[in-house]
């Protein structure tokens, strides 16, 4: 797809990100301040934090999507100009975190906004929002898979389930 | 003045060296005492749920699957690495990790934890059960299904008859 294409070509160059916070607890943003200091400095990836979402390339989320701030949010997407991507930093951002069900919170950021790349953590360490970044820009392999183990019977037996025994989860 | 002062910025720079980490390109493990991602060893798990009493992001769920299986789901993509299940599992059978490199593009997919745990069913209601604690496992050894007695365990919550 021509979006793909565009975003393989742009990532890799210098990254203009503008971060919002719709709802964070604050510590997200602190390490998000602290990926940006000369000891885990950011701008070697070219990537610079600006003060306007329509000078951005990526938008960088934190927190759980509540109600006051969504139309917000989603107006701030709007801005950022075409080919953009969606960073969620936090777990707040990736799922709703403990919010994901209280009165004023809709859940996780990408029940508004079409999410690219999850950074989970509460607030993830500077070291996992780099690492974020370098495997969106595909400098590092992704790390994280599917867990899965049983415990069978007579003898414990550790194993990978095959798809058909998973149980079917619906995700509220 | 100024030149001074710029010149003694630079000197003090110089003097620094270079402080930044090299970091995705090379490991840089966390501190002692960091809490990851938190795992569950099926070895040691009885199945008793107080993880999922206790987790404030109410991210495990306990199914159970069929009369002997119970399934703990972790949604992983909304723990807050608190460590509380940690801390309240009876059997010590969570481990809060060191990992912390959990980037992902598909959250839903790669955040999942799903543990199978071997339940004994009780013989007369058909129900999950383990015995509450450590020191009742030991006087009861036959909650497997293979070695399970006659008798219906004291501690099974349908019980109706056989006091003693
Ligand atoms: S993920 Fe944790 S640190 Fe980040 S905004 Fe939510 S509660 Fe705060
Ligand atoms: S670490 Fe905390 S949030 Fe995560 S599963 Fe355990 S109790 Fe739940
Ligand atoms: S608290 Fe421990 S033993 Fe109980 S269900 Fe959770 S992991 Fe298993």
């Amino acid at each position: 797809m021509i979006r793909d294409w565009l975003i393989q070509k742009v990532l890799p160059r210098s990254l203009w990100v503008y971060h919002t916070n719709c709802g964070a607890c604050n510590g997200c943003d602190i390490e998000v301040l602290d990926v940006l200091t000369p000891y885990y400095d950011a701008e070697r990836f070219g990537i610079k934090v600006v003060g306007s979402p329509r000078h951005a390339d990526a938008l960088l989320v934190s927190g759980p999507m509540t109600r006051q701030t969504a139309p917000a949010v989603r107006r701030v997407y709007e801005a950022v100009p075409d080919p953009k991507v969606v960073f969620a930093i936090g777990s707040c951002a990736t799922g709703g975190g403990m919010w994901h069900d209280t009165y004023n919170v809709l859940g996780g950021a990408d029940q508004v906004l079409p999410v690219d790349f999850y950074v989970p953590g509460c607030p993830p360490r500077p070291e996992a929002i780099l690492h974020g970044i370098a495997t969106a820009l595909g400098l590092t392999p992704k790390e994280v898979h599917a867990l899965h183990a049983i415990q069978e019977a007579d003898e414990v037996e550790i194993e990978e389930l095959a798809e058909e025994q998973r149980l079917v989860h619906e995700r509220e | 003045m100024t030149i001074a002062s710029k010149l003694k910025e630079a000197l003090l720079c110089m003097k620094a060296g270079r402080v930044t980490l090299p970091y995705p390109f090379e490991p840089h493990d966390p501190e002692e005492g960091f809490r990851g991602l938190p795992k569950v060893d099926v070895n040691k798990c009885i199945g008793c749920g107080g993880c999922a009493n206790v987790c404030p992001a109410r991210l495990i769920r306990v199914i159970d699957k069929d009369q002997s299986t119970r399934v703990l789901v972790f949604l992983y993509e909304r723990c807050t690495f608190c460590g509380r299940c940690a801390e309240v599992c009876p059997e010590g059978a969570i481990e809060m990790t060191r990992d912390f490199e959990l980037s992902t593009d598909d959250v839903h997919d790669d955040m999942i934890g799903e543990y199978h745990i071997f339940m004994g069913p009780c013989e007369r209601c058909g129900r999950c059960y383990r015995p509450p604690t450590a020191l009742d496992k030991l006087m009861k050894p036959g909650m497997r299904e293979d070695t399970i007695d006659r008798k219906c365990p004291m501690l099974c919550p349908g019980r109706t008859e056989e006091k003693e």
